[in-house]
């Protein structure tokens, strides 16, 4: 048989192919094809993101407004589901099956690979049960997250919320994960990039169960979550929630200001709403709830977003443009006979002593005075038109900040308006007078302006000229300076010495005696300044508003009051200011203004609007 | 005490040194596949290496008994060892225990015991004595009959129990049969069929018998036929195909093309036989046996694949064929984390216990069927292209060895030995790596299981002891 012997060589030569084949199959496989290498992490690591506690906001006395909560999402990666016990899943989570089913379907369809959210806000019960029996529903793993929390549920405008982040915030900015929550107002929205800190990672071996093994290089590829900075606001929460009481069951805004600085103190729009209805799963439901289905509308914001005329607190303003222009002296006189009146047209006043100088004249808001101070800026010689010295008086009104955006770091600021020349000349066509725009000179007409714009003029007048740009945080983590443009100052148009009259003026609106339209803002042993004002409004009660500043030297507080619907600036409005400017200087109400403030914290404008609009049509 | 001196002079060292080194290796792999913090000692017996350890252990022990035993032993009871190893695996399949769907292991106590594995050492011992009796001819029907019922027996067996990967060992002993004279043409059947197995299962049939009608045509050339006829033909079954295709729509019957080209072929027979016998082409009818065989044998396929073979042996045949590919269960999976895990061990490995796609349990059967993925993971290129060549060196060591034999029994015998070490190492190593189906068969000296060790140490260790006599006749 060994005339056959040859066919070893056969034998052999198959051998030694089939094994030369497997070496290049492998040298395929290991060598050349580098994508086992990466099916190979994606097999068994799992990077687990690291989520930093959001930086927590203080108030201006280190008060803690908002800080973080645990809560637990239930995340799923679709490629490392395998078949497990459904009733049993289902049973912990408190959930029906096709919840679960329709559950994973969204999952799938969002990545395969990626991680995405299965189940929101998992209390911390179902997640010590769930935790235990993890291991049987390979694919799902729980993540971390925080949540946040107000011990005060006060200041929720100011603050903001958060909201998850949409699928085109995700696309815009790297940093996010669908399931991820983003400022979306308030400090929360301006501060984001401070607040949310840095992402960390953490990444284990797991096993074909997804079981942890172990860390990844013993955690040297970890990288730690850096916390958010934390906020310091310029806010006195106890003065804000003041004012948040003093202003229940009315609609308005008040805005306090420091102006030295521009902090703001408080910032009240009422009505208000509970921060914490905005956070977690509960946030959706309440958001549309406010939206669609409350009439007073919580959730805007009246300190910036409102557009109201100033009304007679307009004339400090006036007043100020007209000492300026030298076109009257602080002892210039004019008549008032019930009003002021120049041939067929008649602007209305209330009864008087008259002729009156400037400090009186701001003492009683006369309309006839500031309306002849109106006329005597824009037709002065100087200016060659009414036009000319329109646009000259526009000027020096703009550079008190109004008529733009002041540059307040909150978003969603309204700029309200000026109107422009070109204005005027398009509804007048071309050549109007004087009289066209006399509405102005008390506040009314074309105006528009926001609260905070009237308290950064009540800062211009308590600084004798000139304002720092309001804001709301004081320092950034530990120390950090804020925004340069809120450090610089802002001059007015009008030299500090012009001031002195007006500021007499408004020191007589309090305790002027006969006449002064705002003796319940006073306050014992501290110089109260301030000014009423009665806006004009066509179909319900006027809005009663109230400007103030106090103390008279050295300022500590600027604060504008506005009560809609609260008829005259003195119902209302000049004695929630004087008892904000009380609790802020003294940090309580005395004994004899006790009654007041109980006048003020039971008044009810909302539920009563009718009955009180019938009692004062003016 | 000569006997002895002679056995270990005449004792081939090198193959017992590198047995020696591949359980080695393979014990060392076996701790890494399944390597847990808890348990680190590699001599702890609660754990799989420190079982392999004592399997190991043992498989020595029976190593020294087989060279103790004198070589003619073997031969003269080879018909008996044979006998008793079909009456274990009749009855396996009547008192065996289940495991993963196979009912082919004994328990005792806590041992469990796989007869089939043992199945292809008595087998081997039975074939071989049976060509190397005088009056075996290759070519005789009886010859043939028997040999095959010696091969097919175990083989059947085996399949009731449902563990066809082991039964398919069996047909390795085809290229022994080859060394001892078979046909070539056998192997190239073989290897023909192989090919029309994979296309059919490919191809639409149609096109399948486009091919064999192509290679027939190929082959009448060959056989000498002239290029002018050879035309003459294709044009005619043309011709054909477009007559019974215009009848085919003149009645509206609805037949399929595959048909109709067949019955045009067919129509095509007669004159196609009559130009043979004037031409005295007698070559051409095995050109005929080749198109008619091919033909009735990718039907039987296609019969069979549909109807015989589990689900799962068609997905994982589908799957090498790439038909089907699922990455995320079944055969797919565990093919794709296989690949994965070699894949990932680049040129030089992750180095020893620091493979994780094993270690983690996403490769399935890591320490039996699927241990080279350990050594690809583990130990990279390089790692597995050295436990290849031992494997290699092995298994051309033992061609050599055989060759070398003066007696048929032992020479036919180390064929066998050989030929079972590549198949287990090609069917093995190829799953692994995605070139072959997922069949359960151990790599040799490697895979994690006492039965798989020892049988492959008394196949081996035979044949050294036989090796150690070669100076003998034995019959």
């Amino acid at each position: 048989m060994n005339n056959f012997s040859n066919r070893k060589y056969i034998i052999g030569g198959i051998f030694i192919l089939v094994v030369f084949i497997f070496i290049i199959r492998l040298f395929n496989l290991q060598i050349i094809d580098d994508t086992y290498k990466q099916s190979a992490e994606n097999n068994s690591q799992r990077q687990v993101t690291q989520y930093p506690a959001r930086g927590l906001i203080y108030d201006r006395n280190g008060k803690l407004l908002v800080y973080n909560q645990a809560a637990y999402d239930l995340m799923l990666i679709p490629r490392q589901l395998s078949a497990f016990d459904t009733v049993d899943f289902c049973n912990l989570l408190g959930i029906e099956k096709p919840q679960l089913v329709k559950g994973i379907k969204k999952a799938k369809r969002y990545s395969y690979r990626k991680a995405s959210i299965f189940l929101k806000q998992l209390s911390s019960e179902r997640y010590a049960v769930l935790q235990e029996k993890l291991y049987k529903f390979p694919g799902f793993f729980v993540q971390t997250r925080t949540l946040r929390k107000y011990p005060l549920k006060s200041a929720a405008h100011a603050l903001g919320y958060l909201r998850e982040v949409t699928n085109q915030e995700i696309k815009s900015d790297s940093y996010f994960r669908q399931g991820d929550y983003i400022g979306k107002s308030g400090i929360e929205r301006t501060y984001e990039k401070d607040l949310r800190g840095k992402k960390g990672v953490k990444i284990f071996w797991v096993d074909v169960y997804n079981r942890i093994k172990g860390s990844y290089k013993d955690g040297k590829a970890d990288k730690k979550a850096v916390s958010g900075k934390n906020l310091k606001t310029s806010l006195d929460i106890d003065l804000q929630q003041y004012g948040e009481l003093l202003m229940q069951n009315k609609k308005g805004g008040i805005v306090a200001i420091e102006p030295q600085t521009g902090e703001i103190l408080a910032k009240i729009s009422s009505p208000g709403y509970d921060p914490e209805m905005f956070v977690g799963r509960a946030m959706s439901k309440n958001y549309q709830m406010m939206v669609q289905n409350d009439s007073l509308k919580p959730l805007f914001d009246r300190t910036m977003l409102a557009l109201y005329p100033p009304g007679s607190i307009f004339k400090l303003v006036n007043g100020l443009i007209a000492l300026q222009e030298n076109v009257i002296s602080p002892s210039t006189r004019f008549e008032c006979q019930n009003g002021y009146h120049a041939g067929n047209f008649t602007m209305r006043c209330h009864a008087h002593a008259s002729p009156l100088d400037l400090r009186h004249a701001v003492q009683q808001s006369c309309n006839a005075y500031f309306a002849n101070v109106f006329r005597y800026v824009l037709e002065s010689p100087k200016f060659g038109s009414v036009q000319d010295g329109y646009i000259a008086w526009r000027n020096h009104v703009m550079s008190f900040g109004f008529g733009r955006k002041l540059g307040i770091d909150l978003q969603n600021e309204k700029s309200g308006s000026i109107p422009t020349n070109e204005y005027y000349q398009k509804k007048y066509r071309k050549k109007w007078r004087a009289l066209n725009v006399i509405s102005v000179a008390i506040g009314q007409g074309e105006l528009q302006i926001t609260p905070m714009q009237m308290a950064n003029m009540v800062a211009v007048i308590a600084n004798r000229g000139y304002y720092y740009i309001p804001h709301i945080v004081k320092s950034v983590g530990d120390g950090e300076a804020i925004d340069e443009k809120y450090l610089k100052k802002h001059n007015t148009s009008i030299d500090s010495a012009k001031f002195a009259s007006i500021i007499d003026g408004m020191e007589m609106v309090i305790t002027g005696g006969e006449g002064s339209t705002g003796t319940l803002a006073a306050i014992k042993d501290i110089r109260v300044c301030g000014k009423t004002g009665t806006v004009q409004n066509s179909a319900e009660a006027d809005h009663s508003v109230f400007v103030a500043f106090a103390p008279r030297e050295n300022p500590k507080i600027a604060i504008v009051v506005y009560v809609e619907n609260g008829v005259w600036g003195s119902r209302y409005g000049a004695p929630i200011s004087g008892l904000m400017i009380e609790k802020y200087l003294n940090g309580e109400i005395a004994e004899n203004k006790k009654w007041l403030e109980k006048r003020m914290l039971e008044a009810d404008l909302i539920n009563q609007t009718k009955s009180t609009s019938t009692n004062s049509a003016n | 005490m000569t006997r002895r001196v002679s056995l270990v002079k005449n004792l081939d060292w090198w193959t017992v040194f590198i047995y020696v080194l591949l359980v080695f290796l393979g014990w060392v792999n076996i701790y890494a596949a399944v390597y847990n913090e808890e348990h680190q000692s590699i001599f702890d017996i609660s754990q799989r290496y420190g079982k392999q350890l004592m399997w190991i252990g043992a498989a020595f022990f029976l190593a020294a008994i087989i060279l103790i035993i004198e070589g003619k032993f073997f031969s003269a009871f080879a018909y008996p060892t044979y006998l008793i190893m079909l009456v274990l695996l009749i009855a396996v399949l009547i008192f065996g225990r289940e495991v993963n769907g196979a009912r082919s292991w004994f328990q005792l106590g806590s041992i469990r015991l796989q007869p089939a594995e043992f199945a292809k050492f008595a087998t081997c011992l039975a074939i071989s004595r049976y060509i190397s009796q005088y009056n075996f001819k290759i070519h005789k029907f009886k010859s043939l009959v028997i040999s095959s019922l010696i091969l097919f027996t175990p083989a059947v067996l085996i399949i009731l129990q449902r563990d066809a990967g082991s039964a398919l060992v069996y047909s390795v002993f085809l290229l022994v049969l080859y060394r001892e004279g078979l046909s070539g043409i056998v192997l190239f059947v073989g290897f023909l069929s192989a090919v029309l197995f994979i296309i059919t299962l490919l191809l639409v049939k149609l096109y399948v018998l486009l091919i064999i009608l192509g290679f027939s045509f190929v082959f009448l050339k060959l056989i000498g036929m002239r290029f002018k006829q050879i035309l003459i033909g294709v044009l005619s079954v043309f011709i054909g195909f477009y007559l019974v295709w215009g009848i085919v729509r003149l009645l509206q019957v609805e037949v399929s093309v595959y048909w109709i080209l067949l019955i045009s072929i067919a129509l095509n027979m007669l004159p196609f036989l009559y130009c043979i016998y004037k031409e005295r082409l007698k070559n051409a009818i095995w050109v005929i046996i080749f198109a008619v065989g091919s033909l009735f044998f990718t039907f039987s396929v296609s019969y069979l694949f549909e109807n015989v073979l589990e689900l799962h042996q068609r997905q994982r045949i589908n799957e090498v064929l790439g038909i089907e590919s699922n990455p995320h269960r079944g055969a797919g999976y565990h093919v794709a984390q296989s690949k994965i895990a070699i894949g990932s061990g680049g040129f030089a490995g992750k180095g020893f216990l620091n493979g994780t796609q094993t270690k983690f349990k996403f490769v399935p059967e890591q320490s039996t069927d699927f241990i080279f993925c350990t050594v690809g993971e583990e130990w990279g290129f390089i790692g597995s292209t050295v436990v290849l060549f031992f494997l290699l060196i092995l298994i051309i060591r033992l061609l050599f060895l055989a060759e070398r034999q003066r007696s048929p029994f032992s020479r036919i015998y180390g064929y066998g030995v050989a030929c079972i070490l590549f198949f287990h190492l090609a069917i093995n190593v190829g799953m692994t790596i995605g070139l072959a189906p997922v069949i359960g068969i151990p790599l040799p000296f490697f895979s994690y299981g006492g039965s798989s060790l020892w049988a492959f140490t008394i196949l081996l260790f035979v044949f050294l002891r036989l090796d150690a006599n070669r100076l003998e006749l034995l019959r």
